[in-house]
């Protein structure tokens, strides 16, 4: 090492592309050596939110291993487009909802020319013999960055049974709430997104302590996380139109 | 900065065991009277980010102990070739590195709780602990002390953490490791939920520690 001149460009150069060399090779191993795993994780989440959206307090007793074996056995998967046509060929985990979410514009609603696919899962009851639950997969913002969730509505296409919502940067204690359990139940008492005919989905209000309960299609907010909880309305609403045609075409 | 007080160069002689009582220092000073958090006052903000339950906190606090460890070490074996014009930026590259390999890790082995310390396991990267270390003893100091000072540091911060953990989610949440313990009708205690509750414990403990060692702010 003494003969070469530590303060050199060239040294400098050398040394900082073999350091970057090395860090980047050590990171695409593991990466590479992990990826599958991560994907396997994903997926089991994917599967808990969709039978915890339509079976709630039931799911709590199901252990962890036994999620991908009970989804299997309860869970078809489909895909729609707006307007309610079933898209054949893909699969549902393959439709990758932040780049489908990307189509929408500004209000919600789908751009012009855009086709979109809406995965549907339909939870059969147990014995497998009918649909109890379609849940529907949502995306939106929130306030600082994406949130999503699955909305689990009963056999009539009316009744909201439960919502599962997470988020990537909503802020601790505030709006990240929407992870808890205490606040998805606020769906779970029988509210509507259809008032006759006319869809108008379910609103989180401002505030928090109020009681709701004679309003379908309110529910009780989270004291400062106003904003948050307006994306969640907003994704609620754009994504119970863009089912629309599908939920039509099933009630009918 | 506390850190440069820290800067005294350890005189490793010829054939130094690795536990000679020097060494050992290593590791208890960062315990108590060198603690990072309560004495050198770093890494405090994930201290008090990610201490509202104690699961969470405790894997944050072996990423950060093997962060620590690992690039104290690995720049600790770069010190003679490590150019000083851009020694700062390949440190940041080593600590980067090592905590991209926990995050992977985690999300591969424990993704629930990758979710939850959600940013927190990135910003590892800017912990000052870490840099603190690795400028003022790793670029010093051989390898195997090196590596006892990574491990009582990092040692250091989940001393701290993890008794902050245990006071927040006991009073915030009535609960240990996720175990109810003050009963079902525990209401909760949205202070101890905030990093405001964290700040409240952590002073307690400073206060604590400083009485008990008789510590005093020079002036």
């Amino acid at each position: 090492m003494s003969k070469l001149n530590k303060n050199s460009s060239g040294y400098i150069f050398g040394f900082a592309l073999l350091v970057i060399l090395v860090c980047g090779v050590l990171l695409s191993v593991v990466s590479g050596a992990l990826a599958e795993k991560q994907y396997e994780e994903r997926e089991l989440e994917r599967k808990k939110f969709i039978l915890k959206a339509a079976l709630g307090d039931q799911l709590a007793e199901v252990e962890k291993s036994e999620i991908a074996e009970m989804y299997e056995q309860r869970v078809k998967e489909s895909v729609v487009n707006s307007k309610g046509e079933t898209v054949e060929g893909v699969a549902a985990n393959a439709v990758k909802l932040k780049n489908e979410y990307k189509k929408l514009a500004k209000n919600g609603s789908l751009k012009e020319g855009e086709s979109i696919n809406l995965p549907v899962y339909m939870v059969m009851n147990s014995d497998a013999s009918e649909v109890e639950f379609y849940v529907v997969p949502t995306y939106g913002f929130g306030l600082w960055d994406n949130i999503w969730g699955y909305v689990a509505l009963q056999k009539d296409l009316n009744t909201i049974n439960g919502v599962v919502l997470d988020h990537k940067g909503e802020t601790p204690g505030l709006g990240a709430r929407i992870t808890e359990e205490k606040v998805q139940n606020r769906y779970r008492s029988g509210k509507t997104i259809f008032e006759g005919d006319k869809l108008v989905s379910v609103t989180m209000k401002k505030g928090e302590g109020n009681d709701y309960s004679s309003d379908p299609h309110a529910v009780d907010g989270m004291s400062g996380a106003t904003l948050t909880a307006d994306g969640v309305n907003n994704m609620m609403s754009s994504y119970m139109n863009l089912y629309l045609s599908f939920i039509n075409a099933k009630k009918s | 900065m506390s850190t440069e007080t820290q800067a005294v160069e350890v005189e490793v002689k010829e054939r130094e065991p690795l536990f000679s009582k020097k060494n050992r220092k290593l590791i208890s000073n960062p315990l108590d009277a060198d603690n990072p958090i309560t004495v050198q006052v770093l890494g405090v903000c994930s201290a008090l980010a990610v201490t509202v339950k104690l699961i969470p906190t405790l894997y944050m606090c072996i990423s950060v102990l093997f962060v620590m460890i690992f690039s104290n070490v690995a720049i600790s074996l770069l010190r003679n070739v490590i150019p000083g014009r851009i020694r700062i930026i390949v440190q940041l590259l080593v600590v980067a590195s090592l905590v991209a390999v926990v995050d992977q890790v985690l999300q591969a082995f424990a993704y629930d709780v990758s979710k939850q310390l959600s940013v927190f396991v990135g910003l590892i990267i800017t912990n000052c602990i870490i840099m603190g270390r690795l400028e003022a003893f790793a670029l010093a100091n051989k390898p195997g002390p090196a590596f006892l000072d990574g491990l009582g540091n990092g040692l250091g911060y989940a001393v701290i953490l993890i008794p902050v953990a245990f006071f927040r989610e006991l009073f915030g949440s009535g609960s240990l490791f996720g175990f109810n313990v003050l009963g079902e009708n525990y209401p909760g205690n949205g202070v101890m939920m905030s990093p405001v509750g964290a700040c409240i414990v952590l002073g307690l403990l400073i206060w604590f520690q400083r009485s008990r060692n008789g510590y005093t702010e020079e002036a």
